[in-house]
């Protein structure tokens, strides 16, 4: 279909600038722009320079910065150190996303009650979200030590207790129980907010069909709140690769390597041993893990997620 | 807005901005600031300092001095990444460990013809030993403003509750050795309190137990740091003798136990002098003593830690920076810091200079220890690239820390591990 032009004066063939489509358009980009600038300048633009370093030797002191290829994905490759502290991540991960989420369950499981004072134990079981991360770690490594209050506690009742910190198992296992007892209300809450979400006529014909407790848990709410356990599951994963401030304080990477994490080591080696470019390569590692982990994630959740189907 | 507003507008903001982004600078450049990277936050260093950078500031007009105090534990990590961002400080203290990477580097401005053409410097009363760790090819890079030797603070109110002879007593009988020290700190450690701590050694800053192992003639790497001689025999004994006062005497406390001597808890401490401001007075205080180091099966020996100045040779400000080191370090300041940081001058080497600064050490003290231990110490092992050597050493050691470790065995990993490295 074609419509003849009307015939018009040059002034009113011209369309002013300002169109009410540009306008809303432009209120639009105003709108996202605080972010986007925020984005561009703190994530984007960082994310392209760690890949460009990645590519050079750059020698702080030396003030050298040269190109050199893909010469750190080569030393990659042979560095005799990545095994171990990649053997460290995968431990360190598993152990706490498992601990973590289970515990995190089971405490808002048993917080979901409507009893006395309840709100007290929740706002208990969540304060050590809101301490500060390195005093809450000094205190808990004054309490590790040989000498320390947990083995004071264990003596009184006849145990010998480890020299947690100093014992390859025993240090892991501490650095995973600090971290999981500092975030552990985060998912807490998490969890006791999608548990006050399921319906609770459910519940109410499960027991009239005379359904066990613990098929009424896996049967019931575990489906209700599985988009929770999915969120949940990929911010705790993501969160224990990037911890960094727990193993600095507590372990050092240490006894041997066995709690050097992925962000520790490249930590150690753009930050201490000065060499900027073999740490960026290992930043680039490090965000594909987390990238390919979430992804995976994302796409197990129509398999897992029960709103998915 | 309509277009002509909007340039209207732009035209102004410029004819306002613009000025003033050329005036700006023209009002900085009058003024010149010096920053020195410290890493003491100590109020009595920073009066001190500050009292030397207001002489500068008098000679310099438009000159001004500020220190910039960084924790000790990340010093050098963060003095890199003030590099790296391109903000590097003008001066900083160097420690001794990391002095072969930062002399080296290119980083740091020469310094001897500087020295050399300031008048009254005297660089020659500077003693050669005290500045061999900061030559590179015959040219001075830092000035080694603090060389602290490595000495034991005694608490002979323990020594003397346990029933043990003191080492005032051993030096008098001339039997002032490791087997015999080790004894007295195993003793006191038998009778409930803790026996020898290396100070700040913590199972980690391993390079500290050089106090210790110099005394069997020990070292990390050969002098050339192309070898390594953490497996050889010498090695082998101190680091046996050291495993069995830990697990089988427990004269030194273990791993994981955290014991301090400056709050009574242990006989003896191996530190530095400076340290001395941290005994304790009032009700807390306790009989103490200052000792050398005992001598061992290779017979006397002295251990020194440095720190040094230098100024970086990527600044502005290159050629003010090294005047104000010159100015520093200069005989008549040289002698206000040595206050607090044991001097590199021959001149000021003597029981009068230093006595008037360091009340609570006795002649004899200080002629014994910091005397004798300056002229005659080795410095803490050090080597190009220590930050990462250090890290995978103390990840290898740790196997040692185990009471049924084989201590042979460990030495021979550290090597494995550290060849490819030196």
């Amino acid at each position: 279909m074609t419509v003849a032009a009307p015939p018009s004066t040059r002034k009113a063939r011209k369309r002013p600038f300002w169109t009410m489509e540009r306008r809303d358009s432009l209120a639009g980009y105003l709108f996202i722009a605080p972010q986007m600038i925020g984005i561009t300048i703190f994530v984007l633009i960082p994310l392209a320079l760690v890949f460009w370093y990645s590519l050079h030797e750059w020698n702080v002191l030396a003030q050298t910065f040269r190109f050199q290829g893909l010469a750190n994905y080569q030393t990659l490759l042979s560095d005799p150190g990545l095994p171990q502290v990649l053997g460290a991540t995968t431990i360190f991960s598993i152990g706490l996303v498992i601990f973590n989420m289970s515990l995190a369950l089971l405490l808002a499981v048993l917080l979901d009650q409507k009893l006395k004072g309840i709100t007290l134990y929740r706002t208990l079981f969540f304060s050590p979200v809101v301490v500060s991360l390195v005093a809450w770690t000094i205190v808990w490594g004054f309490l590790l030590q040989n000498n320390g209050g947990i083995n004071a506690l264990l003596a009184s009742v006849g145990i010998e207790g480890p020299n947690w910190l100093r014992h390859p198992t025993t240090a892991m296992i501490s650095v995973i129980v600090v971290q999981v007892f500092k975030n552990v209300g985060l998912n807490m809450v998490l969890f006791l907010a999608a548990l006050q979400g399921v319906p609770r006529e459910l519940y109410e014909a499960a027991r009239v069909d005379g359904t066990p407790a613990f098929r009424q848990f896996t049967r019931i709410t575990l489906p209700m709140i599985s988009p929770t356990v999915l969120l949940t599951s990929i911010i705790t994963i993501v969160g224990s690769l990037q911890v960094f401030a727990q193993i600095a304080v507590l372990t050092q990477g240490g006894p041997g390597m066995s709690t050097t994490v992925l962000v520790y080591y490249l930590y150690q080696q753009a930050f201490q041993f000065h060499k900027f470019g073999y740490g960026a390569t290992l930043s680039i590692v490090l965000f594909l893990i987390v990238a390919i982990l979430t992804f995976v994630q994302w796409q197990m959740r129509r398999k897992l997620v029960f709103y998915e189907d | 807005m309509t277009t002509r507003t909007l340039l209207k507008s732009a035209t102004a903001l410029a004819g306002l901005v613009l000025p003033l982004a050329a005036f700006g600078p023209a009002l900085a450049q009058d003024q010149t600031n010096l920053r020195m990277t410290i890493w003491s936050a100590n109020e009595a260093h920073l009066a001190m300092l500050n009292e030397i950078a207001d002489g500068f500031a008098a000679q310099n007009p438009g000159v001004t001095v500020t220190f910039d105090s960084l924790p000790f534990d990340s010093y050098t990590t963060t003095l890199t990444t003030q590099i790296a961002g391109g903000n590097a400080p003008d001066l900083a203290w160097i420690l001794e460990t990391t002095a072969a990477d930062f002399v080296n580097s290119g980083a740091l401005a020469p310094l001897t013809e500087a020295f050399s053409a300031t008048e009254g410097y005297e660089l020659e009363d500077v003693t050669e030993q005290a500045t061999a760790l900061w030559r590179a090819d015959g040219e001075l890079y830092a000035y080694p403003f603090s060389t602290s030797p490595f000495a034991i603070f005694v608490n002979n109110d323990l020594v003397s509750e346990a029933g043990a002879q003191t080492p005032a007593e051993l030096i008098e009988a001339g039997e002032w050795t490791w087997d015999n020290a080790i004894d007295i700190a195993a003793t006191v450690a038998d009778s409930g309190a803790n026996g020898l701590i290396v100070r700040d050694f913590n199972y980690q800053i391993w390079q500290n137990l050089a106090s210790i192992w110099r005394g069997w003639g020990a070292d990390p790497w050969s002098a050339d740091g192309a070898t390594c001689t953490f497996a050889d025999a010498e090695m082998v004994d101190a680091m046996s003798f050291i495993h069995s006062a830990i697990f089988e005497t427990g004269a030194i406390p273990g791993p994981g136990e955290n014991v301090d001597f400056f709050t009574g808890d242990a006989a003896m401490t191996i530190t530095q002098i400076s340290r001395a401001s941290l005994l304790p007075t009032g009700d807390d205080a306790f009989e103490w003593d200052l000792v050398p180091l005992p001598s061992g099966p290779a017979g006397e020996y002295s251990v020194i830690g440095q720190a040094g100045i230098g100024a970086f040779g990527m600044g502005n400000n290159v050629d003010l920076a090294v005047e104000f080191l010159a100015y520093l370090s200069n005989p008549e300041n040289s002698a206000k810091l040595a206050q607090y940081f044991p001097p590199a001058r021959q001149s000021l080497l003597n029981t009068d200079t230093l006595g008037a600064t360091n009340p609570l050490l006795t002649p004899e003290q200080l002629e014994t220890v910091v005397i004798n231990g300056i002229t005659n110490g080795v410095v803490l092992p050090g080597h190009a690239g220590f930050a990462e050597l250090q890290q995978v050493v103390r990840a290898e050691l740790d196997a040692l820390w185990q009471a049924d470790a084989d201590v042979q065995a460990v030495l021979a990993s550290v090597c494995n591990r550290i060849t490819p490295m030196l």
